[in-house]
């Protein structure tokens, strides 16, 4: 059993291992071969672990497999814990990683244009980046297979490094190091809150599996820690915000969301993997893993909804005035991830984690479908030089359609399934901040139609590029682009209307995700809802839908049917659009407060501490102090025997004094 | 009767002088010395009233180590001041600040 | 009074003298003969205290030896009297004034009211076959045998210093070298052939 799972975790790793050091001796073939075949391994094994829990005869697996360490009674392991939601999470990764793979093989078959001739970096890039991608397969898998916290805090590690390696990955453009560099720093803000939060548990349970810890929580409800001098704080709060802080710079929630849309600078397949499918999402599949501490504390779920539904609603907006199709896609990311936290925020956990499942699959279609036209389109990413490009890429085109029905909740389709759920629930719940989370994603539906079928009008739609060379070259990605799309495309369409039932409401969840009866908001949608055709009835009857509709519809006046409107409300609506353009000035505060501020206080620090209070007074202010007071003790030594002579008697007469009186 | 502090006062008197002579001779070394010398017998004269006075030896072979140290002290002293004079041609203190911080 | 305190007073009496003339004496030969006058008269004191061997080894070590060779020194330097004499009356005042004020904080303690017949009764007079040397020997060659041994190296040191410090090579001086006389060899050192012109 143990050894099913090695197999599973290690394969993406020998060949990350294969192509990473061997690459040159390999070749570009014979890369892509080790590694996908790594991960096609994985992929089947995930699947069949699952198919397994499906059919109930796998049972919950939780060991360890090496203990690296014990350091004061604190076990430090490697272990996996493979349970129903463990198994979802590996499918999906390694679903949508196989299908990356070989997509990667079309999209990157010309990277050595990417690159200047004379750069060593450009040498073997091909293999680098499956090497890559293979790597992040095996540390998402690190992290969502973990048992304990150290190792959950490794793959957590592990999938930032590797973002930060693959955004990077054209290291020779100034953009993409900037991207990946701010990607690290937003992460690191992120990790610190993290660390504190396992610190935090490793302190107060004494221990980092999740078993244990998850079974001593429930008496540490109602513990009080002393936080900031005086101030009592719950130690369920502490701890859950303190991860949640974690997962806000994991998954790119407000305000630590900047490093995301930058990191479209990426290759396409990364920001399909990593910055949409999986690792951003790594925050949502840990806040559910930690629902038994959270369930503890009602402020740290108000916090996880609001931080949620804030992201939703306002990235969303962003998302409508962006002309970078990757960023278009981005954008939407970031409101979907801010969905899941507001499923999360509301105990609705199994529906965060579907809302993850059905997410990855049309988002990492919708990426993959960009990055089809992006290759279509020899690497121009603006939608405004768009247009009319269905005739060209029909394949592209209608899982592109699909994707984005998937996305806005079109009925039937699997996003209609996963979002119903969450507004549903958010609107069954009764927790601080749930008005405002319901308000906030059902405006946030209209959004995210408006902006998904604006990308898809402007793109697909109209007359085409408008560049005639762009328009000459145009034609249909090769099959192993294709082949992926059409693979995401069938779970888009058909993984909700499958699992909806057993996901939400039935017992697969079971144990895994652990909700107080009095959060259960699920459950009392559960009351109304029987089968998936009962949601999609009930959907109709709900605001949502129409909403949605209703943004499809403008998008399709405003972009196609009269594209002179979009320019009358961008100049009537000037402030807003200047708002969302500069998007909030989140980047322009950050570079003021953050850079600015310490760039200030290093310069402070420079001058004031280090040149003046160091160098001026510390270091050269003492020798010019020893140097004048020796300055001036040296005129004592007159070198005069009698000066001497006298200073002794003085001095015998001072102790004779003394002597007399005492 | 001749009490002890007979002794000790005209030793007093007698350490009192050699320090006035100090700051009196100041330039001359060998006047110098010479009060030195002195001090050095009023405080053998304290000594050997003590040990007068208490029957006890031991303060007396306490002088008899201060003469000899003093002795020494003089030979020493005086080498110094005659090699000091074939150097420099005077024994003027005021001169003699080659120490001067 | 009785006749032992009158030779005291008297021989006090000189010694301050003495010890005045030392100090104000513009001549050092007249101060160094004063400071003999000085060494005499504590001598006599000493014999009064029943000293009687460090009596004559004041007068024999510090007459005979220390003072005639002060007197030897003061004699063989050629010293400008009148310079050393400069600043005598200025620093009379300050010289008064700090001896004086060590007088008196020194006679607050050893006055005659911690210091009299009272507290120190005088012991009564050793028996005439009271041989001094003989006890100060006993006490310094038993108890004291180390401290005697290490004067005795320190006025070694101090003969060597003394030495070593005044002692000079002249280069007209004529003297032998015994190593050099020792490693002579037979031919070349001792007869050395001149080549000359032959002399008309």
């Amino acid at each position: 059993m143990e050894i099913l799972y090695l197999i599973i975790v290690l394969a993406p790793l020998l060949g990350a291992i294969v192509a990473g050091f061997w690459g040159a001796k390999i070749g570009r073939a014979g890369a892509h071969w080790v590694t996908s075949s790594g991960v096609g391994i994985s992929a089947l094994l995930s699947i069949y672990v699952l198919s397994g829990f499906i059919s109930g005869s796998r049972e919950l697996f939780n060991g360890t497999v090496y203990t690296w360490m014990v350091s004061d009674g604190l076990n430090m392991e490697v272990g996996f814990l493979v349970d129903r939601l463990t198994a979802v999470m590996m499918s999906v990764v390694t679903f949508v990683s196989f299908c990356i793979h070989i997509y990667t093989i079309g999209y990157m078959a010309h990277d050595e244009e990417n690159w200047p001739s004379d750069s060593l970096a450009g040498h073997n890039s091909y293999q680098r980046f499956f090497s890559y991608i293979s790597l992040f397969t095996f540390s998402m898998l690190m992290l969502v297979m973990s048992n304990n916290f150290l190792q959950l805090f490794f793959g957590w590690e592990a999938v930032g490094l590797v973002s930060y390696l693959l955004i990077g990955f054209w290291s020779v453009r100034p953009t993409a190091i900037f991207a990946n560099l701010k990607a690290f720093l937003v992460n690191r803000v992120g990790d610190f809150g993290f660390v504190l939060g396992i610190a935090a548990i490793a302190l107060y349970t004494g221990s980092l599996d999740y078993a244990e810890v998850f079974s001593r929580i429930p008496g540490l409800a109602d513990t009080q820690i002393q936080v900031f001098g005086n101030t009592s704080w719950s130690l369920t709060s502490v701890i859950g915000i303190l991860l949640f802080i974690g997962a806000m710079g994991k998954s790119a929630q407000v305000p630590l969301h900047v490093w995301l849309p930058d990191s479209m600078e990426g290759p396409t397949p990364i920001s399909a993997l990593i910055h949409a499918a999986t690792m951003v999402t790594a925050g949502v599949f840990m806040v559910a893993r930690m629902s038994p501490i959270y369930e503890f504390s009602e402020t740290a779920l108000s916090f996880v909804l609001v931080i949620g539904a804030t992201t939703a609603f306002f990235t969303g907006l962003i998302g409508v005035v962006q002309n970078d199709i990757k960023r278009v896609v981005a954008y939407s990311t970031l409101s979907q991830l801010g969905y899941m936290m507001v499923a999360l925020g509301v105990s609705a956990y199994a529906a965060g984690i579907f809302h993850l499942m059905t997410h990855a699959f049309f988002k990492a279609l919708l990426f993959l479908a960009a990055g089809s036209v992006i290759i279509g389109m020899h690497h121009d990413q603006d939608i405004r030089n768009m247009g009319g490009v269905r005739k060209y890429m029909p394949w592209t085109y209608w899982t592109s359609l699909i994707g984005s029905l998937a996305l806005i909740g079109f009925p039937g389709f699997s996003g209609f399934f996963s979002k119903d759920a969450i507004i549903e629930a958010v609107h069954h719940s009764h927790i601080a901040g749930s008005g405002y989370a319901y308000a906030a994603v059902l405006v946030g539906v209209f959004i995210t139609a408006l902006y998904s079928f604006r990308m898809f009008f402007l793109v697909f739609h109209g007359e085409g590029p408008r560049d005639s060379h762009a328009k000459h070259h145009l034609k249909e990605s090769p099959k192993v682009v294709t082949v992926p799309l059409v693979l995401l495309a069938i779970p888009s369409v058909g993984i909700g209307y499958l699992t909806m039932d057993t996901m939400l409401f039935g017992e697969w969840f079971d144990n895994v995700l652990f909700v107080l009866p009095q959060h259960d908001t699920l459950a009392e949608l559960g009351e109304h809802v029987h089968g998936p055709n009962s949601m999609i009835m009930h959907g109709l009857m709900g605001p949502a839908l129409y909403l949605a509709l209703a943004g499809l519809v403008v998008a399709w006046v405003i972009y196609t049917k009269k594209p002179g409107i979009a320019e009358i409300i961008k100049t009537r609506l000037e402030p807003l659009y200047r708002t969302l353009d500069k998007k909030y000035w989140f980047d322009e505060a950050y570079q003021f407060l953050f850079a600015g501020g310490s760039r200030g206080l290093g310069n402070a620090l420079w001058s004031k501490g280090d040149r003046f209070i160091i160098d001026t007074v510390i270091i050269n202010g003492s020798a010019r102090t020893v140097g004048r007071i020796a300055d001036w003790a040296r005129t004592v030594q007159t070198g005069y025997l009698f000066h001497y002579a006298i200073a002794m008697i003085l001095g015998l007469l001072l102790l004779l004094t003394w002597f007399v009186i005492a | 009767m001749l009490a002890l502090t007979d002794f000790l006062m005209l030793g007093a008197i007698l350490f009192s002088l050699s320090v006035a002579g100090i700051f009196l001779n100041r330039k001359n070394v060998i006047i110098l010395l010479m009060c030195i010398e002195l001090m050095l017998l009023a405080v053998n004269i304290n000594f050997v009233a003590f040990s007068h006075y208490h029957g006890d030896a031991v303060g007396q072979v306490f002088v008899f180590f201060i003469l000899t140290v003093a002795a020494a002290e003089a030979a020493i002293g005086l080498a110094i001041l005659v090699v000091l004079f074939r150097n420099r041609r005077t024994i003027n203190v005021e001169d003699l600040d080659a120490l001067k911080g | 009074m009785t006749f032992e305190l009158f030779v005291f007073y008297v021989f006090a009496a000189i010694l301050v003298f003495a010890a005045t003339m030392v100090i104000t004496r513009k001549n050092p030969v007249h101060s160094a003969l004063f400071l003999v006058l000085a060494f005499f008269t504590s001598a006599g004191i000493w014999l009064l205290a029943e000293a009687e061997f460090l009596a004559i080894v004041l007068v024999l070590v510090y007459v005979g030896a220390v003072m005639v060779l002060f007197l030897f020194v003061v004699m063989m330097l050629d010293i400008d009297i009148a310079t050393m004499r400069a600043g005598f009356v200025k620093n009379l005042p300050l010289a008064i004034l700090i001896a004086v004020a060590m007088l008196v904080e020194i006679f607050l303690v050893v006055g005659s009211g911690n210091f009299g017949l009272d507290q120190f009764a005088a012991p009564s007079p050793l028996p005439s076959d009271y041989n001094n040397t003989a006890s100060l020997g006993s006490v310094l060659y038993t108890e004291y045998m180390y401290p005697f041994e290490i004067a005795a190296v320190i006025l070694l040191v101090a003969i060597i210093a003394a030495i070593g410090l005044t002692m000079r090579k002249r280069p007209e001086t004529k003297y032998q070298d015994p190593s050099k006389q020792v490693r002579v060899k037979k031919g070349d050192d001792r007869i050395s052939v001149l080549k000359m012109d032959a002399e008309d």
